[in-house]
C-alpha cells in the first residue's frame, strides 16, 4: 500500500500537482463554507468564467496569466457588489450578466486570434500536471493569505454571514466585511484555475463545503471538516488521475461528489434509523429525545415543543 | 439628550415613492413603546430608518444623543423578525449570542473565559441555559425568541428595537415575551417594537404609536384604543370592547355576519 502511494511521488511533477491539490482542495474547502451559507453557489462558477477572459485580455497584452485574470477577477466582483448593494438586482443575476460578458470578451479574443487558442485549455479544464513553481507559490501564498484573512475575520464574517442587517445595526461594517470577501474569494477563484479548470471550480467549493455541513451543525466545525475534506479530496483526485489515466480536475470533482453522496447517506441511515429509535412515547405523543454520549437524567428533559412532536396515529 | 429616539423632519422611501415624509418622533429615555398599523403602512421602513439601515432622503435621526450613522456599538439592540433568520444555518444558541460581542476589539476568535460567563448568565436569566448547545432549528419559539433577545441585550444596550416580537409565536409565549420585555424595560433600557397584535399591545405596553405612513396617533392605549383613531389608522371600523380591565379589538362586523347581511 505504502509503495503504491510513493510511486507517483518518484516524479516531480506529480509531487507539485499533489501539493498543489492539497492546497487548492483546502483553500476551497474553507471559502466554500462561506459560499454555500451566503447562498452564493454560483459565483465561484462566474468569477472563474470572467478571470478567464481577463487572461485572455491580459495574453493579448503580453501581461501574465495571474495579472489579467486578476485584474478582470476583481472588477467582476466589484461590479458584482455594486450591482447587488441595493437589493434591486438580486445577486445571481448579477453573477449572469458580468461574468458571462466577461468571459465572452475572452471568448471573442480567442475566436479573433485563433493561434494561441490551446493555450486556454489549461485554464478551461485544469491542467494539474502541469503546474509550475510560479503557479505553486502563487496558490500557497493566496492559500496563507486567505486562511489568515478568515482567522482574524472570523467574528464579523460570520455574524454578516448569518445577518447581515443585524451584523449593521450591533456595528458590524458589513460593507467593508463584504468587500474583503469578494477579494479573497477571487483570489482563491484565480489561484485555482489552473488546477481544476474553469468548469469544474464551481463543484470544488461547494461539495467539501455541503458534505461538512452534512456531519455538523457547528459553524467552526463545519470550517474545519470542509478544509480537510477539500484536502482530501484534493489528494485522493490526484491519485485517482494518476492511476485511472483521466484529467485530474475531474477525477477531483468526481471524487468530492462521492464524499458528498457518502455524508447523504450517512446522515439519511442517522435520521431514519439510529433517532427513530429513540422515540419515546408519553401518552398520545410521541418525542424524539437527545441521546449525547453524556447520557442522564438531564437528557431526558422535553427540550422544546417543536422536537418532532407528533400525534401518534 | 433625553430622547432614545429622535427623529426630525425625515423622509423615507425608495426610489421615487416616498414612504414617509417631514416625520418627528420623539421617544424618551425608558419608554417601552409600540408600534401598529397596517402592513405596508411604513412601519418596518420606520424600524429601519431608527436602526440606520434604510437611506433618508432628507431629516435627522439621532438615537440616545448620537447621529444615526455614529451610534457607538452595543448601544443598539436588535431583535430580528423570526420568520427572517435562516434556521438551518449551522449555529447553536450560545454561538448566536456571543455574535452580540463580535463588535468588541478582540481579534482571536474564540470568546473568553468572562464572555462566555457573561452568556450563560444571561441565558440563565432568560431561561435557555438548557439550550445553549443545541442547533438553533432544535428549540422552541419562546426559546428561539429569548435567544435573539439575549443576543441583543448582552452588550447592556440602552436601546432595545424588536422587530414582530409576538409574530409567529403561540399567545401563551406571546405573553412571556412581552412580560419578559416590560422586566427589561424595568431595568431602564428603553423598548421599541413593531407589531400587528393590537390585544398584546393593549394588555401589556404602556406606549402605544399607531402609525400609517405618518404618526397618527401616539399615547397610552386606554387613550389611543379609541374607535376613531384605530380605524383612522387601519381605514376599517373596529370596535373596542373593555372587559374587566381589558382591551378587546376586533373587526366591527364578523365576516360570517356580513355574510348574512
Amino acid at each position: 500500500m505504502l509503495d503504491f502511494l510513493m510511486e507517483p511521488l518518484a516524479y516531480e511533477f506529480f509531487r507539485h500537482s499533489l501539493l498543489a491539490a492539497l492546497m487548492v482542495g483546502s483553500l476551497c474547502g474553507l471559502i466554500g463554507v462561506y459560499i454555500v451559507l451566503r447562498g452564493m453557489s454560483y459565483i465561484g462558477h462566474g468569477l472563474s468564467h470572467a478571470a478567464f477572459g481577463g487572461a485572455v485580455v491580459g495574453f493579448t497584452l503580453n501581461l501574465n496569466f495571474y495579472v489579467g485574470a486578476g485584474a478582470m477577477g476583481l472588477l467582476a466582483a466589484l461590479l458584482i457588489n455594486m450591482l447587488t448593494k441595493d437589493g434591486k438586482i438580486k445577486s445571481d443575476a448579477a453573477i449572469g450578466i458580468v461574468t458571462t460578458a466577461f468571459f465572452a470578451l475572452g471568448v471573442a479574443i480567442i475566436s479573433q486570434v485563433r493561434s494561441f487558442s490551446q493555450s486556454f485549455e489549461a485554464a478551461l479544464f485544469g491542467n494539474i500536471l502541469g503546474i509550475t513553481n510560479e503557479d505553486l507559490w502563487v496558490i500557497g501564498l493566496v492559500t496563507a493569505f486567505t486562511m489568515i484573512t478568515i482567522f482574524f475575520m472570523y467574528k464579523p464574517l460570520l455574524f454578516s454571514t448569518f445577518d447581515n442587517e443585524a451584523a449593521r445595526v450591533f456595528g458590524i461594517k458589513t460593507s467593508i466585511v463584504q468587500l474583503m470577501f469578494s477579494f479573497i474569494l477571487t483570489l482563491s477563484v484565480i489561484a485555482s484555475m489552473n488546477i481544476v479548470g474553469v468548469t469544474m471550480i464551481a463543484a470544488t467549493l461547494i461539495m467539501p463545503a455541503m458534505t461538512a455541513r452534512m456531519m455538523t451543525d457547528s459553524f467552526s466545525r463545519m470550517l474545519i471538516y470542509s478544509t480537510i475534506i477539500g484536502a482530501i479530496t484534493g489528494v485522493a483526485g490526484m491519485y485517482m488521475s494518476y492511476i485511472f489515466n483521466a484529467a485530474s480536475g475531474a477525477t477531483i470533482v468526481l471524487f468530492g461528489a462521492t464524499l458528498f453522496c457518502l455524508a447523504l447517506l450517512i446522515k439519511f441511515i442517522r435520521e431514519r434509523f439510529i433517532l427513530h429509535s429513540h422515540l419515546h412515547s408519553h401518552g398520545d405523543l410521541v418525542h424524539a429525545h437527545p441521546h449525547g454520549p453524556k447520557h442522564g437524567a438531564e437528557d431526558h428533559k422535553h427540550v422544546n415543543e417543536m422536537d418532532r412532536v407528533e400525534k401518534k396515529m | 439628550m433625553n430622547h432614545a429616539v429622535s427623529l426630525s423632519g425625515v423622509t423615507v422611501g425608495y426610489e421615487h415613492n416616498v414612504v414617509f415624509s417631514h416625520l418627528s418622533l420623539e421617544i424618551p429615555v425608558g419608554q417601552f413603546a409600540g408600534i401598529v398599523g397596517p402592513t405596508g403602512c411604513g412601519k418596518t421602513t420606520l424600524l429601519k430608518t431608527i436602526l440606520g439601515t434604510q437611506p433618508v432622503f432628507s431629516g435627522d435621526v439621532r438615537l440616545v444623543g448620537y447621529p444615526v450613522n455614529k451610534v457607538p456599538p452595543g448601544t443598539i439592540g436588535y431583535v430580528p423578525q423570526l420568520e427572517s433568520v435562516d434556521w438551518t444555518f449551522p449555529v447553536t444558541v450560545e454561538q448566536v449570542i456571543l455574535m452580540g460581542l463580535y463588535t468588541n476589539n478582540r481579534i482571536w476568535p474564540w470568546p473568553t473565559k468572562e464572555e462566555r460567563e457573561r452568556v450563560h448568565d444571561l441565558a440563565d436569566k432568560l431561561g435557555i441555559h438548557d439550550c445553549l448547545h443545541h442547533h438553533i432549528i432544535n428549540i422552541s419559539g419562546g426559546q428561539r425568541q429569548r435567544a435573539f433577545l439575549a443576543r441583543a441585550l448582552i452588550n447592556n444596550p440602552k436601546l432595545l428595537v424588536l422587530d414582530e416580537p409576538t409574530s409567529g409565536v403561540d399567545i401563551k409565549t406571546q405573553h412571556d415575551v412581552l412580560h419578559l420585555l416590560g422586566d427589561i424595560n424595568s431595568e431602564g433600557i428603553t423598548i421599541l417594537l413593531t407589531t400587528h397584535d393590537l390585544n398584546a399591545v393593549a394588555s401589556h405596553l404602556p406606549w402605544v404609536i399607531c402609525f400609517n405612513n405618518g404618526v397618527v396617533a401616539q399615547g397610552k392605549p386606554r387613550d389611543i384604543f379609541t374607535n376613531e383613531i384605530l380605524t383612522k389608522t387601519y381605514g376599517g371600523d373596529i370596535i373596542i370592547v373593555e372587559y374587566q380591565g381589558h382591551f378587546l379589538i376586533a373587526n366591527s362586523t364578523p365576516l360570517h355576519l356580513q355574510e348574512h347581511n
